[in-house]
């Protein structure tokens, strides 16, 4: 065996290994505990990029963990889905791994930094994981590695509530985790297997009974928790508004999504297409729910009056778009699903970012306090503008595409008013994208309260915070013109998780 | 004629846009801020110029972008009609930005790099809309259009102006949603959406179907502001003039009625709305907005607002001749398009030059400022006259073939709107007019500070004025010889 056929178990082992190393190196010295961790993130990204090209033209990855092989050992595999996920998180953690260094310094303090790398180091590895592993219950013991490191994390930051938040996070991500825990559980008795592959076989036999019904909404409902899907966001927006501002970006592009990637798993390839769509029909219901969420998030979003929180409705209406293709469940409306997944990462991710370079230099999240913040900040300000732009799902940026592939599915399907809905759900992203905008570039040439330019310097921030944030929004431009090219990964992706249908 | 195929049209967008990457970065240099402006807009006007000859042949031209989507890839393509609309646009926009920069820097406007800077994409994308070859191209690069004017509609940033900003927005992404739904229905049905001369929707869906889809797309196209829903149109005059220039007379406006004749000529075709009855729906929409909105201006006396509705009225003008379903009707809602660009622009540069000048908006307060500013008025005068139909202005040639369509369709009711507009439009312009020249205000000497506008904004408005006057003498050069291909193209016989 080579080197090259041990890479997958690479993407795990030597993070975990990392995360020892930054404990030991801030040990020494705390500065040497940045330097690790990007380091790692890279490599990790790189392998990430790598994967995928393999995939891309060799076909699926399967790794037998110390050589067992299932149903004995645990088993990795990277196929397209996998593949896009994975490349799709840790390009956004490793943009938020440059971004951090500044906003860490500034909000966590400066004795916890070490352990705040080692837990950061361990969510990642908690969520890459999640998205490699084919086996059940360890994707559950990466849930819950992630998870946890993302309590502390969120409890992290000097504002006191950020406790509360954790908490709240806490008590219903533990919820879910035991809802998870239980469906497993229902799997295993049934068929005694913890492979996914071979889960989808033994229970097509299964189909009829109560306990595989049973674990089927227990998993779906864990998940949901996790995914933050309406009306199960509860924790999310005290999450997102509390955590220091390189957790909010990470949590909420790379972690919801990958909650969003298992869900799906567990929906298309533990459990078939035939399974959600005729055995036990969820799609309907998915399909309802998310417009529902699509519209009532956005609508709690134009009622926040703190930036951070309205991104974090925002987020919950988001979410509702990528099931609303899980929902419409025909290969168009999947691809557009998935699209979004990667979409609303760059975007939300470009967002936050924005959000927390303005806690950087201004203090505050507050909207109110931001009128006329484009004069100091002009290219945070174009970043949110672009990136809110394809949140709205205005032409030519990525969200305009997933948005197109979700109503041609849907009108497809003969959903017209779920349609309508989706079209409606993109009007009130206008209503909240623009309140920042209207604050911050057109909020009163006439006004005196607006912030003043010259006693706050000439800088607008660190290149290192600028640059990615700039990155991911022009990104959003970008691959809406290169839209071709992402759709050539994610149109195998839709086909292996409709394959069984 | 063949289709050739050369880089040019996709060169005439990134004129503008690289002009837009460059405004902003040499912002604080104001006279090579505006210099980047007037060399773009010149580079632009000649590669319109260039591609000219090739489609007065009867050619076309293609470029296709980059793959985008299901239902259409980015891909442009002029053809004649795309070339009437691409040909005033670009002319206006070389126009218009002198008069612009005259007139930011006389008022001393703040923002003036943001300004200049939307005004670059916003005149790209309204370029990309004429050279669109589908239904997704052209959607593209109409939601971008909304979105850049938004900044230039509420460039005064006062609480009106941010109230009729969010009205303007609402209105136009509103549509746009429609639109979308239209271009998938469309794509849904026939499985493209590229422009075919005379249509290629026919036989796709039931009737009701597609008269639905019609709605969709007459509603997606609310820039072309018919009414009920032409209210963003008036709520916009809160922009400083030369946007208001700009949107009714370069791009915005006549986007949507491009559009609209984009989707009956090249989407439907003439015989299969004949079928559908859409020409029946097409005339009512039209007349209701000629005649309504002819008597709101009557009403108005803010000269911009007064402009504004006649602009919705007019605008219906075209729709009105689309609605005849014929070669007359055609050749006169085509003609009216560049025609009555220049004619309104004309106009709304006087406005806004009483705006610098004499600080006056009010038709009630511009009692005699014709004696100060002679030049400028007498040119709103032409215009005027020429929106009136009267000649020896342009604006009687495309109401001519109108009138020839209504007869030919034996549509008595329409000559009756026709002649029922004229008559209004005289009487909503001739009262600004003799207020203008004749009125003498009670205070001789409020008029003693009002002068002519300075010359980078008196010299356009003399020249759009005369380039009514030439196309009123010299029609078929060029606008009519396109116009002429363009319509034997979609009645599907050889180009002559």
């Amino acid at each position: 065996m080579t080197l090259i056929d041990q890479l997958p178990i690479f993407l795990i082992i030597f993070p975990v290994l990392a995360a020892l190393l930054i404990l030991a190196a801030g040990w020494y010295d705390r500065r040497f505990c940045y330097p690790v961790f990007l380091l790692t993130v890279l490599f990790q990204f790189l392998l990430s990029v790598f994967f995928l090209f393999m995939v891309m033209h060799g076909g699926e990855i399967r790794y037998y963990v110390g050589g067992w092989r299932p149903p004995l050992g645990i088993e990795l595999v990277i196929d397209a889905f996998s593949g896009f996920v994975l490349a799709t998180i840790m390009l956004l953690a490793l943009a938020t791994a440059i971004y951090a260094k500044k906003s860490i310094d500034l909000e966590i303090p400066h004795e916890k930094t070490v352990s705040f790398y080692v837990l950061f180091q361990l969510l990642i590895i908690g969520l890459v994981g999640m998205t490699v592993t084919g086996d059940v219950f360890n994707l559950y013991v990466f849930l819950e590695i992630s998870s946890i490191a993302a309590y502390v994390l969120i409890a992290s930051s000097r504002r006191s509530f950020s406790y509360v938040a954790a908490f709240n996070y806490l008590v219903l991500g533990s919820l879910a985790a035991g809802f998870i825990l239980l469906g497993i559980g229902n799997l295993y008795v049934v068929t005694g297997t913890l492979n996914m592959g071979e889960l989808a076989v033994f229970l097509l036999e299964s189909y009829h009974l109560a306990t595989v019904h049973s674990a089927f909404l227990l998993l779906i409902i864990g998940f949901s928790i996790k995914a933050a899907f309406f009306p199960l966001h509860l924790w999310l927006p005290d999450a997102y508004t509390e955590a220091p501002s390189a957790v909010t970006v990470l949590i909420s592009t790379v972690m919801a999504k990958v909650s969003v990637y298992a869900l799906i798993r567990f929906l298309f390839s533990v459990f078939t297409p035939s399974y959600i769509i005729e055995t036990f029909p969820v799609t309907e219901c998915i399909l309802i729910i998310s417009a529902i969420a699509i519209i009532a998030g956005a609508v709690l979003a134009i009622a926040q009056g703190d930036l951070k929180r309205l991104l974090a409705y925002s987020s919950v209406s988001q979410i509702g778009y990528i099931m609303f293709g899980i929902g419409v469940a025909n290969q168009i409306a999947l691809e557009g699903g998935l699209l979004h997944i990667l979409g609303h990462a760059l975007m939300k991710g470009c967002l936050f970012m924005v959000a927390g370079l303005i806690i950087y230099r201004m203090g505050t999240s507050k909207l109110s306090d931001m009128k006329g913040i484009s004069q100091t900040m002009p290219i945070s300000c174009a970043a949110f503008a672009l990136a809110g732009a394809s949140m709205i799902g205005i032409p030519p940026t990525i969200g305009f595409i997933s948005k197109y592939y979700l109503v041609l599915g849907a009108f497809e399907a003969g959903l017209w008013i779920y349609a309508a809905v989706l079209l409606a759900g993109s009007l009130l992203a206008v209503c909240y994208i623009w309140r920042f905008i209207e604050i911050a570039y057109f909020a009163g040439a006439h006004d005196d309260h607006r912030v003043d330019n010259r006693s706050t310097g000439s800088r607008e921030g660190p290149v290192s915070m600028l640059a990615p944030m700039l990155f991911l929004a022009l990104l959003c431009l970008i691959l809406g013109f290169y839209v071709e090219m992402v759709m050539e990964v994610i149109g195998p992706a839709a086909d292996l998780l409709l394959g069984g249908a | 004629m063949e289709d050739s195929i050369t880089i040019l049209p996709a060169v005439t967008i990134a004129i503008p846009l690289i002009a837009s990457v460059l405004i902003p970065l040499v912002g604080k240099y104001e006279n090579l801020r505006d210099g980047i402006t007037i060399i773009a807009a010149l580079a632009m006007f000649g590669s319109v110029l260039a591609m000219l000859p090739s489609i007065l042949d009867g050619g076309r031209i293609t470029v296709q972008i980059i793959p985008l989507l299901p239902g259409g890839d980015l891909v442009l393509h002029v053809d004649a009609f795309g070339m009437v609309f691409a040909l005033t646009a670009a002319t206006l926009w070389l126009l218009n930005s002198f008069y612009a920069i005259g007139y930011m820097r006389s008022l001393q406007e703040h923002a003036q790099t943001r300004f200049f800077f939307c005004f670059a994409v916003a005149i790209a994308a309204a370029i990309g809309i004429a050279f669109s070859a589908n239904l997704i191209t052209l959607f593209i690069f109409y939601e971008i259009l909304t979105i850049i004017t938004y900044p230039l509609v509420v460039h005064v940033e006062t609480e009106k102006a941010m109230r009729e900003g969010r009205k303007y927005l609402a209105y136009l992404l509103i549509g746009g949603i429609f639109l979308l739904a239209a271009v998938i229905l469309t794509y849904l049905l026939t499985g493209t959406t590229a422009f075919v001369p005379g249509g290629f929707l026919e036989g796709s869906g039931s009737p009701l179907i597609l008269q639905i889809l019609f709605l969709l797309f007459m509603v997606g196209f609310v820039k072309a502001a018919w009414m009920p829903i032409h209210a963003w149109l008036p709520a916009a005059m809160v922009a400083p003039t030369p946007v208001s220039a700009f949107l009714h007379a370069v791009a915005v406006v006549t986007a949507g009625v491009f559009g609209i004749v984009r989707i009956a000529g090249w989407v439907y075709g003439l015989d299969l709305m004949a079928v559908l009855g859409l020409g029946t729906l097409l005339a009512v929409i039209a007349s209701f907005t000629i005649i309504t909105a002819s008597l709101f201006a009557l009403i108005e006396d803010n000269l911009k607002l007064r402009l504004a509705y006649s602009t919705v009225s007019q605008l219906s003008y075209i729709l009105l001749g689309v609605s005849m379903l014929s070669i007359a009707g055609m050749m006169g809602a085509m003609a009216h398009i560049p025609i009555h660009a220049f004619l309104k622009i004309t106009l709304f540069f006087v406005a806004g030059a009483a705006i610098v000048s004499a600080g006056k908006e009010y038709i009630s307060d511009m009692k005699g400022i014709g004696t100060k500013m002679p030049i400028a008025c007498l040119m709103f005068s032409v215009a005027a006259i020429g929106i009136c139909g009267l000649p020896p202005m342009a604006g009687i040639i495309s109401k001519m073939y109108l009138a020839i369509g209504a007869v030919e369709g034996g549509m008595a009711v329409l000559l009756i709107v026709l002649t029922a507009s004229a008559a209004l439009n005289v009487a909503y312009f001739f009262p600004v007019i003799y207020t203008m020249f004749l009125d003498r205000p009670g205070d001789l000497s409020s008029l003693d500070s009002v002068t002519e506008p300075p010359l980078t904004m008196l010299v356009p408005i003399i020249l759009t004025a005369m380039m009514s006057i030439v196309i009123f003498f010299f029609p078929s050069m060029p606008f009519f010889d396109l116009i002429e291909i363009a319509i034997a193209e979609i009645m599907g016989q050889e180009v002559l």
